[in-house]
This record gives C-alpha cells, structure tokens and sequence, in this order.
C-alpha cells in the first residue's frame, strides 16, 4: 500500500526582547534559578500584566514576512490548567483573536522544488517555567525565569507531506525569525520548539487520517528523526488492523521512539476566556506601515538578488541565503574580493567545512569576511594558486597572520611569474632529466599531453608549488620543442 | 475622636491642636478596647503606626505635610501592604507577608497617611455579610446582632464604631456602597480605571474597583485625590486628568437632573428605605434639583449576569493559590495532584469554593456560549441602559440596598436571597460607572443608604452632590450607640 503522511507544525519562538512579555524582569539566558522572576512573574497576589510593545512589534513584523492578515484588535486569553512551572494557574495566550492572521511560508527542498505552506495563524503567548527533575531528593524544583518570556506560536496548516518538508519548512521559519531579528532562533537554548501533529492515510485518500501530536521536539534532527518513526509506528498499526488514537506523545531521542503522554479524554478543558487585565491590542495602521519599512531584505528576496546580481546558481543562492549572518558575511567578502562567484565557492566550500568541521558558528569563524576576501583578491591577480590559497586559509583560520598577504609573505608563498626565474627551473629540470627528455620528444602530440605532466610535476616540487603552473606549461612546451 | 471626620482631623493637626502620635495612639486604644466585640480588623499594626505618625508629625514640623499627613486610616486586608500579612480573610494566605504593596497603599503613604492595620472582610471580598472571614463574622455597631454588609464589612464597621475615621474599600457588586449603607458611612466606588488595581488581589478583574469609605462625601473627595490616578502598571486603569474633588464639592447643585429608575423602586424594597430616600430626593429639590423617573430595562438581568461573569473570573484569578509557591499548603502531600487538591480544599472557605466551581462551570467546553458569552452580552445591555439614561439625566438616584442590616446568621444558607441583597448595586459594576452611597435616615434603628450613579469619571458631581445634601442633613454624623 502507498501511504502519505501529513504533518502540521506548531512552532514555538522566543523572542529576543530585553523584558518579559509582562513585566519588567530581564530574559537572559542561563542565570541562577529564580534570579529573574520579578513579583509579576511569580504570580504574587495583587500583580498584574503590563503588554510588552516590542513584542506585539516583532509579532507584527513576522506576520508581515509571511504575508498574512494583522488582527487590528487582538485579544490576550486565558488558557487554564495547573502546573507548578505556571505560576497563575493559567497561561497568557491568544486563541479567538490571535495577532497573525493567514499567511504562507515557502519551502525549496533537495530537488529544487518549491511548496507553499500555509500558516493558519500565529499568536503571542508567555512562556511557562522549567521543573528541574534531577537533584531535588525526589521532589521537583521549580525556576521560573523563564516564566514569561514572550513567545510566539506559529500554526501551520496540516499542508506538509514528509519529514523532510516539514524540516524545510522549520528551517524556512527559522531563517524568517534570525532575518527580521526577532528571535535567535537558538534550538539548544529552547529558542525555538516544536509540536508535530503527524497522521498517515492512504495515498489519494481525501480525508485525514487520526493525527497524535508529538511535544516539545528540540532539534532540526530530532524532528526529522521523530516524524518518520511516528508515521512507520502508525503505518504498522494500521497494517496490523489496528487504529491510530488522538493522544499527545512523547519523543525519545535515545531510544528513537515516540510514547503515549495523554490520550484525548484526558486532555485539559483549558477553559480559554479573554483575560480581563489586559485591554484588546488595538493597531494602528501606521504602526503596520512603519515596521513595513523597518523590514529587511528577507531570504527569498535575498536569493533572487543573489543569482541576478551575481550570477549565482540557485543552489548556491540559497545556501548562502539560509541564515542572514551567512547571507551578510557573503557579499562583505565579495566585496573585498570583487568575484561573487570566487567568494560563493569559498564560503560555501571551505569556509563552511571548516565550521562544520568543529562544530563552530559563523559567529565565531576564525577567519573575518575582509580576511577571505583579501585570499580570494590573490587568488584573482595569480598572486597564488588555487593548492596554495587552501594553505593561507588554514593559515588564517589558525590565526598565524592577520591578512592573507602577510600570510603569503611571511611564508614566502608568493607564486612565481618571473619568466626569468621559471626559465632557470625549466632549464634545470630538462638539464637533469635526458631520458624523459628523449622519450617525449620522440613521442607524437596526444602522447606528449600526458608526458609533459612529469615535467610540471618535477617543477612545481622543486617551486614548492608556487610556479604558475600555465606560465611553467607554456614554457615546457616551447622548450621541449626545441 | 470618634465622630470626628477626616477633614476635622486634617484640619486639627494641621493648626496643631493635636499631634498625629496623639490621635493614632487614641484611635490604637479605641480598637484594643472594642474591637473584640466587633472584629472589624484582622492585624493591627501599632508599632508601625506610632513609629509612621511621628514621621509624619516630624514632616508637618519641618513644613512638608502631604494632603493627608499624619491622618490615621485602615486598609481593607486585600491590599498588599509591604512587610504586613495580607490574608484577604483566608486562610489560604493567613502566613502571607506581602513583598511589597499595592499602589493605593504607597499613594496613600505618600500623601502622609498613617496605617492602623488591615480590617476584615468576606474571604476574597466574596460576600455581602462579612461572614465568610476566616478570621470570624463582623459585627454591625449599630447592632451586634446583625451584619455590617460585605465585603468592605470590616471596613466599615471600623469607622462606625469609631476605630478609624476612613478606611479603603473595594467594589465588585456593592462590596463598598451596601456596608457602608448597612453602617451609616460615606462610600465610593469609583469608575473603573480611576484607582489602581495593581497590588489588589483580584476577585473579578473587570468589575473590581477600589475606593474610599469614611463618614462624609467631602472626606472621600479628600481620600480619593490621594487613591486616584494612572498606574502604568496596571493596564486597564485609565490616564484621566485626575480631578479637584474637594475644590468642586461646592459647585451649584441647581438644573441637576436626577433620574430616578423606576425598577430601583418596585416591589421588594423596605419601605422605610423607600421613605428615607424619598426624603432625601425632596431636599435635592429644594435645592433646585429636578427629578424625573426613568427606566434601566435590563435591571433584572444583572444579577445573574454578574454571577456568572465574577466567578468566571474569581475562578482562574484563584488558580495562582495552589499551595506551590506561597501561602497554604497541606500536610505531606503524597503527589502533586494531592498537594493541589489538598491545599486548596483546606486552604478556601465555602463561599470561595463555591464560586471557583460555578466560574469553572460557566467557562467550560460546552456551557462558554450558553454562560459566559450569553453574560457578556447582556452585560453589554445593561452599560446601554446606562448610557441612555444618562442622555436624559445627570445623574442616577436610588436606595443602595433593598433592606437594612440583615440579622447574622440569617442569609448564610441561602446564597441566593443573599445575592439579591446586591440588587442595585450590581449593574453599576457591570457599567464600570462611578457611584457612592451615603446615609439618608434610619429602618428602625438602623442606617438607609442612598446610592447615586454618575457618568464615567464624574465623581466629582457626585461628591458634590453628596456633599451639599450632607451640609443640609446630619445623618453622617450620627454614632453608634455605646460608639460615641
């Protein structure tokens, strides 16, 4: 049988605000439990929210960098349950009157493809705390700095059809909120999070199959990894005669599993109801247009402009466009280097294995954008080869020089153009070699291509690869001929 | 000391003719000496009080006396008051050192008042009868026997038993106006958004309201100057010039129109109320006021309106008191569902339980539509009622309650007759409209309030209609017996 699965993601972005979304205490993250939960936070009896403007703000422009409706009169509501991590007893959400409307996010996957996703809405929310399980002699602590750090929770529609589109368009989501500034988009931090509702049906199948939602999954990997193993689990199921439930699951990222958290009935009647401290966001058209034209430059935007402006291939185009630090540290480079071609290879190629390689952030690149384009401006002039160059990086990036012409100098890595001085070695190099001499002279012109390579070998070995290999080509070819 | 108003006060220790230590220290002894019988506070704080009085005697000296400096007042327990429990007569919070303390308190004491302690009231200011205190019933001063009203029952019951010349009150269907009728006071409650919520714990978010109660309108012109005022920390009050209230307490009273509801007068109303507001209604025209009867349609709907829209809020505003951070928590919980369950049932009264189950009702999947939404609708008809009305008139008159006191003991097992008790106070919250009560005679022994309806943030018109009616009447000065 031919099965689809359809998945719909609920992403969760912490903004990057200085403040809580209703009070005063600072989002920092990574301080001493409960150092940053001011009385608001705590839900001491008698406080009350005050609405963060740069948080409707960053809201807003989201909304407007997927094209949706923004709800001129938003309603904050409350969602009610217990937990000790919730310390009113009841979260600040949006549910009838969420402040993004309908949009829709584009996703370009392996094959080059592209789909349109459809976002159902997104709305502002305060985060909850942490409950800390370890150390606590069986019983739980509780921190709650996190406790009221805004949110926004993105909705799509159920309009994805395979793990690796929904990771597209986590990815998509990701770029959008680092673009705008809005959020860090910091996955390891719990920067951004996410809920897969995942259903299977039949191929051609009309109507969804019984969906289970999977919580709280914390990786561009482990969301990829827990949507397959949830759809094959499902897909077994329904094969074995059984029937998919509506539950909430959890995924185990040791074990690859995704297990049963809740089922329906056990579900919280969250009791949502406008909160009646806080007044209805009322937006002002002129807020909307003036954030227009705060809006930067967004990635699909910025890959168009990067294959007309440069010439560059939509693959490279949008890799380089995937997050805006790659994207800026691209055209700084170019810049110096002035080939964007040249620039795109190099950060895609080496610059991009080497952070790979340990596990660095372009952030934290021992090699500056200026530094690569110098390279890419001696690559250009001949000043090195291409062998070379590869050298005077790694020389960069373990920061023995602070340009790459000093790198170059000080290691007298200059690639030799001097006729005179390449004459001298070619002649050297014939002088010692008779025999090679002898057989390629004897030999007809689509043998003499392959035996000519020895010579330029012998040269650049005793050049220590700096030779300009075109001009030691040339200079064999006429000296051999001789 | 005991029939003294605030402006008396104020002006006395203004000329000198006493000290602030002088009269907290007099006012501390009235409560040691009768409170006991009365029980209308729940702490005393008298060391506090002495040591803020000769502060506030050293700023007078040194020429820098606030509007109300050295003027000993009481807060009712439901606002947070730094370093000072704050029980909101639960024992849910009956260990609970608030903090830090609600903007009434720190506006008051800016202005120099002196804090006695914190008076009682219902558990959560939910009641009409101040029985439902974890900290015991209050008694009315005028008689022991019955209720002072709730839930500013403590509140009231402080002033007219000449323990405290004003105390702080809150409003959420009648909490200030029905005790301070029942008592024989001066009360206030003041457009929604006028006074700070921020530091108040919260019953119903969008009908609470406080204000001031004393014996005289001109003292709640003077109490509120000091409570009134934008609060950036809480969103829904309101940045509204901040009026002169005691400067215009005088302003002419002729062409006032008066607009009395005819369903403010039906059946179900004690006639010697109706006589006593009656009375009153007929000084205001000879004081060049007119009087023209009017309609508020949708006056029998805002009882059961308001009981689904208060607890709809009470429950989810009651949702932080679960035992984890804060105030009570059972003995060895066994898990978290136990420690919730536990400390909740044993930590709130009858009265609070039962509205945490009917707000949960009304907002639950399935009833929201035919409840909650259905209340907000009707709720919205009743702000309506209003608004026409008051095209025709300036303000509204009626009796504050339909009966006098109620005996102790009497409604407690039928919370519905108990609720109706609110009947005219009610629809005045869900407008958010400004509205005071003031004595206007006797039922029998005991005081009849009047209660006058405003626009939005015209208290100043209501002050000064009170007050022009107070300088013609004395019922506002009249004592307590054994309180004189």
């Amino acid at each position: 049988m031919q099965w689809e699965v359809v998945i719909g993601l609920e992403v969760h972005v912490q903004l990057t605000t200085k403040s809580k979304i209703f009070s005063g205490a600072s989002t920092a993250f990574g301080a001493t439990p409960n150092s940053q939960a001011c009385a608001v936070d705590l839900a001491l009896p008698g406080t009350l929210p005050v609405l963060n403007e740069q948080a409707v703000n960053d809201a807003i422009l989201f909304g407007l960098a997927i094209d949706a409706d923004i709800c001129r009169d938003s309603v904050f509501e409350r969602k009610n349950y217990f937990y000790p991590d919730l310390p009113k007893g009841y979260q600040t959400s949006q549910m009838d009157k969420p402040i993004v409307g309908h949009g829709v996010v584009e996703i370009r996957l392996e094959d080059g493809s592209t789909r349109n996703i459809r976002v159902h809405h997104a709305h502002l929310e305060e985060d909850a705390g942490k409950s800390l399980h370890e150390d606590f002699h069986g019983m739980s602590g509780i921190d709650l700095n996190r406790a009221g750090t805004p949110l926004i929770e993105i909705v799509s529609e159920p309009d994805l059809r395979s793990a690796e589109e929904a990771v597209a368009y986590l990815r998509k989501i990701h770029s959008i909120v680092t673009y705008l500034g809005i959020s860090d988009g910091d996955m390891s931090q719990g920067s951004m999070r996410c809920d897969a509702n995942v259903s299977v049906r039949l191929k051609g199948e009309e109507e969804y199959g019984t969906r289970a939602e999977i919580k709280n999954i914390n990786s561009f990997r482990f969301v990829e990894r827990a949507i397959k193993v949830e759809a094959q689990r499902q897909i077994d199921l329904i094969e074995d005669g059984g029937k998919v439930v509506q539950e909430t699951r959890l995924y185990d990222s040791d074990k690859n599993e995704t297990r049963s958290m809740r089922s329906k009935e056990e579900a919280n009647d969250y009791r949502y109801f406008p909160c009646p401290d806080l007044l209805p966001v009322h937006i002002e058209q002129s807020l909307i247009d003036s954030l227009q034209k705060q809006m930067p430059e967004l990635p699909d935007a910025k890959r168009q402009r990067f294959e007309t402006e440069y010439g560059l291939s939509t693959y490279d185009a949008s890799l380089l466009t995937a997050e805006r630090s790659i994207a800026d540290f691209f055209e700084a480079c170019s810049k110096v280097a002035g080939d964007a071609k040249l620039a795109a290879n190099w950060v895609n190629g080496e610059l991009s294995a080497a952070l790979n390689r340990e596990g660095k952030a372009l952030k934290d690149s021992p090699v500056s954008a200026e530094q690569l384009g110098g390279l890419i401006v001696r690559i250009r002039d001949n000043s090195i080869s291409g062998k070379i160059a590869k050298q005077v990086f790694e020389a960069l990036w373990n920061d023995d020089g602070q340009s790459a012409d000093e790198v170059i100098e000080a290691k007298g890595l200059k690639q030799v153009s001097d006729t005179g001085a390449l004459e001298a070695m070619v002649d050297e190099v014939i002088a010692a070699n008779p025999a090679q001499v002898e057989q390629f002279r004897a030999a007809d012109d689509g043998k003499r291509k392959k035996l000519i390579g020895f010579f330029v070998g012998q040269i650049m070995k005793a050049s220590k690869g700096q030779a300009n290999p075109g001009m030691v080509n040339q200079l064999l070819n006429k000296k051999l001929s001789d | 000391m005991p029939s003294h108003t605030v402006a008396d006060l104020l002006r006395g220790l203004a000329a000198g003719d006493f000290s602030s230590e002088e009269i907290t220290q007099q006012y501390l002894d009235a409560i040691a000496d009768r409170d006991g019988q009365i029980n209308s506070f729940i702490t005393v704080t008298r060391e506090q009080a002495l040591e803020q009085a000769r502060a506030a005697d050293n700023a007078r000296q040194r020429g820098n006396a606030g509007a109300l400096c050295g003027l000993p007042i009481a807060h009712k327990d439901i606002f947070c008051t730094e370093g000072v429990r704050t029980s909101c007569a639960s024992k849910m919070l009956d260990n609970f050192i608030a903090p830090y303390s609600a903007t009434v308190v720190n506006n008051m004491a800016s202005a120099g008042a002196v804090m006695l302690g914190k008076t009682n009231l219902d558990e959560f200011a939910m009641g009409s009868s101040n029985e439902t205190s974890y900290y015991g019933t209050v008694r009315n001063p005028w008689n022991t026997d019955r209720v002072p009203g709730g839930s500013s029952g403590g509140s009231a019951a402080a002033i007219a038993a000449g323990l405290a010349p004003a105390v702080t009150g809150t409003d959420t269907g009648g909490s200030i106006r029905q005790p301070a009728a029942l008592c024989g006071l001066t009360g206030l409650k003041p457009t929604y958004g006028r006074v700070s919520r921020y530091g108040m714990i919260a019953f119903a978010s969008s009908l609470d309201q406080a204000g001031p109660m004393a014996r005289s309108a001109e003292d709640c012109a003077l109490l509120l100057q000091s409570m009134a005022g934008f609060d950036e920390r809480d969103s829904t009050s309101m940045d509204v010039r901040v009026d002169d209230y005691a400067g215009a307490l005088d302003q002419d009273l002729r062409g006032l129109k008066i607009g009395l509801p005819k369903e403010y007068f039906s059946a179900g109303l004690d006639p010697a109320i109706g006589d006593a507001v009656h009375a009153a209604l007929e000084e205001y025209r000879k004081m060049g006021a007119e009087t023209v009867e009017i309609s508020l349609p949708h006056t029998e709907l805002a009882v059961p309106c308001y009981y689904v829209i208060a607890p709809a809020e009470a429950s989810t505003n009651l949702s932080r008191f679960d035992g984890v951070r804060y105030g009570y928590r059972c003995e060895n919980p066994t898990d978290l569902d136990d420690l919730y369950t536990r400390s909740r049932e044993e930590g709130f009264g009858e009265e609070v339980k039962r509205r945490i189950l009917v707000g949960t009702y009304a907002l639950s999947a399935g009833f929201y539509d035919a409840y909650y939404r259905k209340a907000q609708q009707i709720r919205r008809l009743i702000k309506q009622d209003f608004t026409d009305a008051f095209k025709q008139v300036d303000i509204i008159a009626g009796p504050t309650t339909p009966n006098p006191a109620f005996g102790i003991g009497e409604k407690v097992s039928d919370p519905v007759t108990m609720y109706l008790e609110d009947i005219y106070t009610i629809a005045v919250n869900l407008a958010g409209l400004p509205a005071l009560s003031m004595p206007v005679g006797f039922a029998g022994e005991l005081p009849a309030g009047m209660q006058l309806i405003g626009r939005d943030f015209d208290e100043g018109r209501l002050l000064a209609a009170a007050h022009q009616y107070q300088q013609r009447s004395d019922w506002h000065l009249r004592t307590a017996p054994d309180c004189a």
